[in-house]
C-alpha cells in the first residue's frame, strides 16, 4: 500500500463524511457498535454454552475407575485406560517422525534453498496439505498405510505425520527467520562449515518454534477423529508401546465417537469430551506460556 | 547431534517392532461386523480368562471388510451380521451361524402405538402410511429413521419386511446408538436397531402380536431377525488357537456368555 | 575435500526433507486420482456428476452425486452467510476496540472453540440443536440442512476470527491516525479505513472458512439426517464428506470405488479453494 492509496482512502472517508449529515453518521456509528456488541456476545455465548454443557454433563462422570481400567464386555463396565494409552502412543510416534521431517524442511527452506521457484513450490505444497480435510487424509491413509501395515496405530500415526508436517514446518520456519544473520556470519567467519553452523547456531535458536509447533500438533492430534477412524480402527485393548503401534486401537477422540454413536453411552462420551477440553485448555495455556517465556528470553 | 541420533534409534526400533509383529504366536484374530462387538467381545474376554497366554483380537470394521479380510488371510475368523452372498461362497468361504439377533422396531416412549404387523411396517417404510393415526396412534407425521446403505441391520430389516430399495427414509444414520438417540428424542419417529443394544430411552414394538424375546426369535415367530455368522476359509485349516476359539464359541459353555450379551444362541 | 563431500551430503539430506511435503501432496493426488477414476469411467462422468439419484446398494444401483455437490455448496454458503458477519464483527471488536483484558479472555475462549473436537460439536448439535429446531419450527424432525449450517457456522468462527484479526492488527497505525486527525470517529475509522486496508486478509479468512466448512464430516454427519435428497433447508441432506464417511465402512465393489470418486470431487473443490486462498494470502503479503 503506497502513499497515494493512503491519501485516496482518507479522502474517501472525508468525502463520505461531508456528504452525510451529522444524524446519519450517528446512526451509522451506533448501528456498527450495536452489531459489534451483538456479535461478540453471540460468539462468547456460544462458546460458553458448549463448554458449560459439556462440563455439566461430563464432569460428574469422570471417576478414577473410568480412567484406570480397561472396558470389560463380561461385566459391562467401561474404562478408558487403553484409549489414553493409545492416544499417548499416537502422540509419541507422530511427533517423533514428524519432527525431523518438518524441522529439516524448514532448515532447507531458510538455510539452503536458493531457487525461488522451488521454495514457492514447497511452500505451496505445505499450504495445500494444511487445507486438505481430515476425511480425505483418512481415505488416503487407508489406501496407503492401512493396506501395507494393516489397520493399526502406526498407520494412523503416519497419516497424522502428513497432516502435521505443515504446522511444524511453518512454526520452525518462523523462528528460524528471527535468528539474526550476524550469528551465522560470525560462525562462518570463524571457519565453521555450513552443517556445523546449522547444528551449533541455527538449530538451538529455533527451539521455541519447534516447541510451539509440537504443542499445536498435539492439539490437532488430540482432536482428530475422521482421519484415525479409517486408519487406526477402534479396538479398546490395552497394549504396550510397540505391540500397540502394530495393532488397531482408538484414541480418546475416536473412543468418544464410538461410545456416543455405536453404543449410545453418553455419560462416558461426555466424560471423555470433558477430559479432551481440559487438555485443550492446558495446551493453549502452555502455548501462550512458551511464547511469553521465549519472548522474554529474546529481549534480554 | 545427540538428539538426531536418538530419533534415528527410536525410528529403527519402531520399524523393528513391526517385523517382529509379523510372527503370530498364540493369537486368534477376528475382523468384521460392528453389530457383533458386544457378543464377540464377551466371548473373547472369557476365552482369554480361560486360556492364559492366548490372545484374542477383534477389529470392528464392518461385515463387508471382515469377509474381505478373511478371504485375503488377514485374520483367522471373519464376522458377519448377514448370511454370505452366493458369490462370496463361490470364493471358497464357509459360514457358521453363531447366534441370532432380533431387530427391534422402536418408537418414542410417548408413542401410544404398541404393535404393528409386518405388513404395516413395510407400508410405513415405503411411504404408503405417513401418519401415526392410520395405525391407531395420535395425529402425527411418521418420521422414518434407518441405517446407511450397506449396514447389516438395514439389510436384515429390509429383506424381512420386503422393503429393499423402496424405503423413504427421513434420516439415514450410521450407527445403532444414533438411531436409538434420535428415536428417543422425537415422538414422531420410528426406527430399527439390534435388540441387544436397545435401552430404556425407546419403546420396543411387538410385531404381529409377538414381542421379541429369546424364545420367539429361536422358534421364528418373531419375524425380524438375522444371523450372526462366523466366516472361515473352506480350504484352509485354522491355526490351533483359532480352532480352539472356534470350538469354544460353538460349545455349550459359551451359550451363557452369548445370552448375557443380549443375543440368542443356537439350540 | 572430505568435508566438502560431507557438506554436500548434508545439503542433499535437507533437500530431500524439504521435498517430502511436495511428495506427500503428489502421493495424495495420485492415489485419489487412481482410485477415483475407475468408477467415474464405469458410471460416466455426466451421469456421475449430474445424476440426481444415489442408490448405491439397490439391485439396480444408481450413482448420481449432484445432491451431495449441491448440498455441500448450499451448506457452505449458509455457514459463510452466518459465520462471516459474526466472525468479522467480533474480530474488529477484538482487534481495535476491546480493552486488553477483555481481549485476552475472549481470544482464549475462541481458541478453545477451535480446539474442541468436531465430534463434540456433533454431539451437542444432536442433543440440543436438532430438538430445538424441531420444536421452534414445528417440524416432524429437526435433522436438516439448517441444523448443519448452524453447526458449521460455529465451527468456522475461530478460523475467521483469528485470521481477520491478524490482518486488522497489521494495518499501519498511520492510516488510522490520519483518519482520526481528519475528524472521523474511531468506529468510522475502523470500518472505513482499517477494514478496507485489511481486505485481502479478511478475504483470506472467508476462503479459509469455506475450506473448513466444505471439508467437515464428523459433526455434520450427526445433525444433517444423511439422506441423499436434493438440498432443502428443512430437509434431510447428505454432504460430499458425509457421503464418503457414512458408507465407507460397509461398502464394496463399485460402491466403494464410487465413494473414492466422491472423495476425488471433494479434493478438486479443496484444491480450487486452496488456490484462491493462496492468491489472497500472497496479495496480503505483498502489501
Amino acid at each position: 500500500m503506497d502513499n497515494a492509496t493512503n491519501v485516496t482512502m482518507v479522502k474517501q472517508s472525508i468525502s463520505t463524511k461531508v456528504n452525510t449529515t451529522k444524524n446519519s453518521r450517528k446512526i451509522y456509528i451506533s448501528l456498527m457498535k450495536f452489531f459489534m456488541a451483538l456479535c461478540v456476545v453471540i460468539t462468547c455465548a456460544v462458546t460458553l454454552f458448549i463448554i458449560g454443557y459439556v462440563f455439566v454433563k461430563g464432569l460428574p462422570n469422570i471417576s478414577w475407575e473410568l480412567l484406570s481400567t480397561s472396558p470389560s464386555y463380561l461385566s459391562g463396565k467401561i474404562g478408558i485406560l487403553p484409549d489414553i494409552a493409545n492416544t499417548l502412543y499416537l502422540l509419541i510416534a507422530t511427533i517423533l517422525i514428524v519432527l525431523p521431517l518438518g524441522v529439516g524442511a524448514a532448515v532447507y527452506l531458510t538455510e539452503y534453498a536458493q531457487n525461488k521457484k522451488l521454495v514457492g513450490i514447497i511452500e505451496y505444497a505445505a499450504e495445500t496439505l494444511s487445507g486438505i480435510p481430515s476425511i480425505i487424509y483418512g481415505l488416503v491413509g487407508m489406501l496407503i498405510f492401512s493396506k501395507s501395515l494393516g489397520t493399526s496405530l502406526m498407520a494412523g500415526a503416519l497419516t497424522l505425520v502428513i497432516m502435521n508436517l505443515p504446522t511444524i514446518m511453518r512454526t520452525t520456519q518462523e523462528s528460524l527467520k528471527t535468528v539474526p544473520n550476524g550469528y551465522r556470519e560470525g560462525a562462518f567467519g570463524l571457519g565453521a562449515g555450513k552443517w556445523r553452523v546449522i547444528r551449533t547456531v541455527v538449530l538451538p535458536n529455533c527451539i521455541d518454534g519447534v516447541i510451539t509447533g509440537c504443542i499445536l500438533s498435539v492439539g490437532r492430534i488430540l482432536g482428530e477423529s475422521a482421519a484415525l477412524l479409517f486408519t487406526a480402527g477402534f479396538a479398546h485393548t490395552l497394549n504396550g508401546f510397540f505391540s500397540g503401534l502394530s495393532s488397531s486401537g482408538s484414541s480418546l477422540t475416536v473412543a468418544l465417537y464410538v461410545y456416543a454413536k455405536e453404543q449410545g453411552e453418553f455419560e462416558v462420551a461426555f466424560a471423555i469430551a470433558t477430559i479432551l477440553m481440559i487438555l485443550t485448555m492446558l495446551i493453549n495455556l502452555s502455548a501462550t506460556l512458551v511464547g511469553k517465556y521465549f519472548e522474554r528470553k529474546r529481549s534480554i | 547431534m545427540k538428539r538426531v541420533m536418538v530419533f534415528m534409534a527410536v525410528l529403527v526400533m519402531c520399524l523393528a517392532s513391526f517385523t517382529a509383529c509379523g510372527s503370530k504366536g498364540e493369537t486368534v484374530s477376528t475382523d468384521g461386523s460392528t453389530s457383533m462387538e458386544k457378543v464377540i467381545g464377551a466371548l473373547g474376554e472369557q476365552f482369554q480368562t480361560d486360556n492364559k497366554g492366548m490372545t484374542f483380537t477383534y477389529n470392528p470394521t464392518g461385515s463387508g471388510s471382515g469377509i474381505t479380510a478373511v478371504s485375503e488371510g488377514r485374520c483367522d475368523i471373519g464376522l458377519s451380521s448377514r448370511s454370505l452372498k452366493s458369490d462370496e461362497k463361490a470364493k471358497g468361504l464357509t459360514e457358521t451361524v453363531l447366534c441370532y439377533d432380533g431387530i427391534a422396531v422402536i418408537v418414542n416412549p410417548k408413542n401410544t402405538v404398541g404393535d404393528l404387523t409386518v405388513d404395516q411396517i413395510s407400508k410405513i417404510y415405503t411411504g404408503e402410511i405417513t401418519n401415526w393415526s392410520e395405525v391407531g396412534g395420535s395425529d402425527l407425521e411418521i418420521v422414518l429413521i434407518g441405517r446407511e446403505a450397506g449396514s447389516g441391520t438395514r439389510d436384515g430389516f429390509e429383506s424381512v419386511t420386503g422393503t429393499a430399495d423402496k424405503c423413504k427414509y427421513r434420516q439415514e444414520l450410521t450407527s445403532t446408538g444414533d438411531v436409538i438417540t434420535t428415536v428417543g428424542s422425537n415422538e414422531n419417529a420410528i426406527g430399527y436397531a439390534s435388540l441387544a443394544s436397545v435401552n430404556d430411552s425407546v419403546k420396543m414394538l411387538s410385531v404381529g402380536g409377538v414381542s421379541p424375546s429369546e424364545q420367539t426369535i429361536l422358534n421364528g415367530s418373531y419375524a425380524i431377525q438375522r444371523p450372526f455368522v462366523l466366516v472361515t476359509k473352506s480350504d484352509k485349516k485354522l491355526s490351533d488357537t483359532a480352532q480352539k476359539f472356534y470350538d469354544y464359541v460353538l460349545s455349550d459353555d459359551a451359550k451363557e456368555v452369548i445370552r448375557s450379551a443380549g443375543v440368542v444362541p443356537l439350540n | 575435500m572430505k568435508s566438502k563431500n560431507f557438506e554436500r551430503i548434508v545439503h542433499g539430506i535437507f533437500l530431500i526433507l524439504g521435498l517430502v511435503t511436495v511428495g506427500c501432496v503428489l502421493l495424495i493426488t495420485v492415489y485419489l486420482i487412481i482410485s477415483g477414476i475407475p468408477a467415474i469411467k464405469q458410471i460416466g462422468l455426466t451421469n456421475f456428476l449430474f445424476g440426481k439419484v444415489w442408490e448405491s446398494t439397490s439391485s439396480n444401483p444408481q450413482y448420481g452425486i449432484l445432491p451431495f455437490i449441491m448440498t455441500s455448496i448450499y451448506g457452505t454458503a449458509g455457514a459463510i452467510l452466518i459465520g462471516v458477519p459474526v466472525g468479522f464483527m467480533t474480530s474488529v471488536y477484538l482487534a481495535k476496540v476491546a480493552p486488553k483484558k477483555v481481549k485476552a479472555v475472549v481470544e482464549s475462549a475462541v481458541k478453545l472453540l477451535a480446539g474442541i473436537p468436531s465430534v463434540v460439536y456433533g454431539l451437542v448439535g444432536m442433543l440440543v440443536l436438532v430438538p430445538a429446531i424441531k420444536n421452534i419450527f414445528n417440524l416432524p424432525d429437526g435433522s436438516s440442512l439448517f441444523a448443519a449450517i448452524f453447526v458449521l457456522a460455529i465451527m468456522i468462527l475461530p478460523s475467521i476470527i483469528s485470521v481477520s484479526m491478524t490482518a486488522l492488527e497489521a494495518v499501519p497505525k498511520e492510516y488510522e491516525d490520519a483518519s482520526l486527525a481528519l475528524g472521523a470517529t474511531p468506529i468510522e475509522t475502523y470500518f472505513k479505513v482499517s477494514v478496507r486496508a485489511a481486505k485481502s486478509g479478511i478475504a483470506a479468512a472467508v476462503v479459509l472458512g469455506v475450506g473448513r466448512a466444505i471439508g467437515e464430516a464428523m459433526a455434520v454427519m450427526m445433525v444433517a439426517g444423511n439422506v441423499a435428497n436434493m438440498p432443502k433447508l428443512f430437509g434431510s441432506v447428505r454432504f460430499l464428506t458425509t457421503a464418503v464417511a457414512s458408507e465407507m465402512s460397509y461398502s464394496s465393489g463399485l460402491q466403494k470405488q464410487a465413494l473414492f470418486s466422491i472423495a476425488l470431487v471433494l479434493f478438486l473443490f479443496i484444491m480450487l479453494i486452496n488456490a484462491t486462498l493462496n492468491f489472497f494470502l500472497k496479495r496480503e503479503k505483498e502489501r
